[in-house]
């Protein structure tokens, strides 16, 4: 049952039928032949006569919604438009993707799209450099448990009775608001850089002989995951800080009655308290997380050796250099399965895991 | 309806009563925000440097070194060369237009597929086929898994042949895509504390369910709709990977020509220093004044 009850009059009569499925035949048999006509010689260049009236489709659609199903067609009409946009955008170039991963189609070539089955895939599963990637990513999703820790040490702070509340929280929000490819030249390119720059220098008088941030392949990924961390931190904090907020203060003097405090109150009341927020924060900075790009790609370029390479930026690489569009599709193509697959498996283990907490 | 998240009131406050406890929370508190700041506060300073400055490794103003508009006028937005013509601002006002424009038309257009998706889905039952509620709000919300890499390759292709490449266009319609599950994600949250009463009350007046809609549960959910805004706003303003494939010479967004100078060996760090300041400067006053409406977006879904 709806949660808005409407008690409305229904009035459908012949004509209205007639009209609204009229549009939509007219506006599908326009499609159709615009779509026909893009095979003709008709000296068409491009595809976009099809992207008009595939937008006329659309909105022939929306419009027979009202017409023929009246009261029912406009509440439809609150989430048809949005369901399209996401279907023809999301969806469609989804499965158009799947005939380009598995051709062989570089874009400079004038031959086109060549299938070739199965090869892209062979070829992936002799691929060192993205099974490096693949790896990367899981050290890089497994620093998020690092985030997630200071992340509600920063939430508890912020929590706790201080002043200069405000300030602090908008000074903690910053990182988050600035573009990751600034950040690449802020930090990484002038903060972290080997003879000027103030990082560098600071080491040295710490007494630390040519500090590099990016020459060796652990400390690159390890710079990589705090440049991505300080800029993602906020996000996990804010939500915290929110579960935090959210605690009924009853239960604080409960457990001030019951003498528990400190550490001990951190951990048998606060921490399973706040289970539920927590895992909300971690699952959504995963999926975050596994869109890295943009720092690697303008920071170091998956060097050294491949050592801080996000699939992202590996098949950016792989578009960029060789612009080889069917074997970069298959990688996608092969890491959204595995995305897929992994987050499953991540949400009904935390189900669970909530189910058995509550 | 707005719903207080953050209780600044004194009362709401958990008294931290050991002295020595005060002074490593406020020691810590001093450290993140020292951490948080000094990026930023590098590259403002780092802008105003000279070779030498950059060099020896001065960090004060006015204490270290005398600040110079050297790197500002780079760009042509020094004091003295505003006025006169400069193609490196010309180039830089194009680009920071372009991010502008797409920005602001991908998140409204996002606000307003999403906020009436979320409204029809927190009031009505609907059925496409075997889909219900559920399973469309999940359809909805299943696009954040979805990574920018599945999608770029296609609609690399797909633009080309619709002749979408290094369009605004183009990119404003991924970025609304990029951006709708997140604002569904905010409003579905925002439209189910509101009372559907209000609506019922205004549909016995004789309003239709649109007339009730835009008359009295757009009003009521201003707030999260601004959140929902500004918070899409972040993030399509901050978009590279999208912006560097898929545009050239005449879409380019901001990101893409911080990026681009930021790979040339040799240039002058002061002048790089003025971009990417240039560049995060309007997020940044956002993030200033508006705090409260990012904070409530993000928290929206966390707590429930």
């Amino acid at each position: 049952m709806s949660k808005l009850h409407i008690v409305a009059t229904q009035v459908d009569s012949a004509r209205r039928l007639r009209l609204g499925y009229g549009l939509n035949a007219a506006a599908s048999l326009l499609l159709l032949g615009t779509i026909a006509a893009q095979y003709l010689p008709l000296g068409l260049t491009n595809w976009r006569p099809t992207l008009y009236a595939y937008v006329l489709w659309a909105i022939a659609l929306c419009a027979s919604q009202v017409i023929v199903r009246g009261e029912q067609g406009k509440r439809v009409l609150f989430v048809l438009p949005a369901a399209l946009f996401v279907a023809s955008l999301a969806l469609f170039p989804l499965v158009f993707g799947l005939t380009i991963a598995f051709s062989d189609w570089n874009l400079a070539n004038p031959d086109g799209r060549q299938f070739n089955g199965l090869a892209n895939i062979k070829q992936m599963f002799g691929d060192t450099y993205f099974w490096r990637s693949m790896g990367n990513m899981g050290w890089y999703v497994l620093a998020i448990l690092a985030e997630y820790i200071v992340a509600f040490g920063l939430a508890l702070m912020l929590n706790a009775e201080i002043r200069g509340r405000k300030f602090f929280r908008v000074a903690f929000l910053l990182p988050l608001m600035l573009s990751p490819v600034a950040v690449s030249w802020m930090i990484g390119k002038s903060m972290l850089e080997n003879r000027f720059g103030p990082v560098a220098r600071l080491l040295r008088s710490l007494g630390v002989d040519n500090p590099t941030f990016f020459g060796d392949p652990a400390i690159a990924k390890l710079t990589i995951m705090l440049m991505d961390a300080w800029t993602y931190i906020p996000f996990m904090m804010i939500m915290l800080l929110a579960g935090l907020q959210a605690i009924p203060k009853d239960l604080n003097e409960a457990a001030d009655v019951d003498g528990a405090r400190g550490v001990r109150r951190f951990f048998e009341i606060t921490f399973p308290i706040m289970a539920r927020v927590s895992i909300t924060a971690i699952l959504i900075r995963v999926i975050f997380k596994l869109k890295l790009a943009d720092i690697i790609i303008t920071v170091t370029g998956g060097g050294p050796g491949g050592a801080t390479d996000s699939v992202t930026s590996f098949i950016y690489r792989e578009y960029r250099d060789r612009s080889n569009v069917g074997y970069g599709t298959m990688l996608a193509m092969f890491y959204l399965v595995v995305i897929v697959i992994g987050m499953t498996g991540l949400i009904k283990f935390t189900n669970r895991w909530k189910g058995a907490d509550a | 309806m707005s719903v207080q998240i953050f209780h600044d009131h004194p009362a709401d406050r958990i008294p931290v009563k050991r002295r020595f406890g005060r002074l490593a929370l406020y020691a810590a508190l001093g450290l993140w925000a020292f951490v948080c700041l000094m990026p930023i506060f590098w590259t403002l300073t780092t802008a105003f440097k000279t070779a030498p400055d950059v060099m020896k490794g001065h960090i004060l103003p006015w204490i270290d070194f005398k600040p110079n508009w050297l790197g500002w006028r780079s760009l042509g937005l020094s004091p003295d060369t505003i006025a006169e013509p400069s193609s490196v601002r010309g180039e830089f006002l194009k680009r920071f237009s372009n991010s502008a424009v797409i920005a602001v038309t991908a998140s409204l257009l996002a606000v307003g597929l999403g906020g009436t998706a979320a409204y029809g889905l927190s009031r009505f039952d609907y059925k496409f086929g075997f889909m219900k509620n559920d399973d469309i709000s999940f359809f909805f919300l299943s696009q954040l898994i979805l990574p920018p890499v599945v999608l770029a390759l296609p609609f690399l292709v797909l633009y080309k042949s619709m002749a979408l490449l290094d369009t605004r266009f183009g990119l404003i319609l991924l970025y609304t895509l990029s951006v709708l599950p997140i604002v569904v994600w905010i409003m579905k949250d925002q439209f189910a504390a509101i009372p559907s009463e209000l609506e019922e009350a205004a549909l016995v007046d004789g309003l239709s369910i649109w007339g009730a809609f835009l008359t009295i549960i757009l009003p009521l959910s201003l707030p999260g709709m601004v959140s929902a805004f500004i918070i899409s706003l972040v993030l399509t303003w901050n978009e590279y990977f999208f912006a560097a494939l898929l545009t050239s010479t005449h879409a380019n967004t901001l990101p893409v020509m911080v990026a681009s100078q930021t790979g040339s060996q040799g240039i002058s760090w002061w002048s790089m220093a003025a971009l990417s300041f240039a560049a995060i400067l309007p997020l940044l006053l956002v993030g200033i004044l508006l705090e409260r409406f990012i904070i409530k977006g993000m928290a929206a879904g966390a707590v429930k």
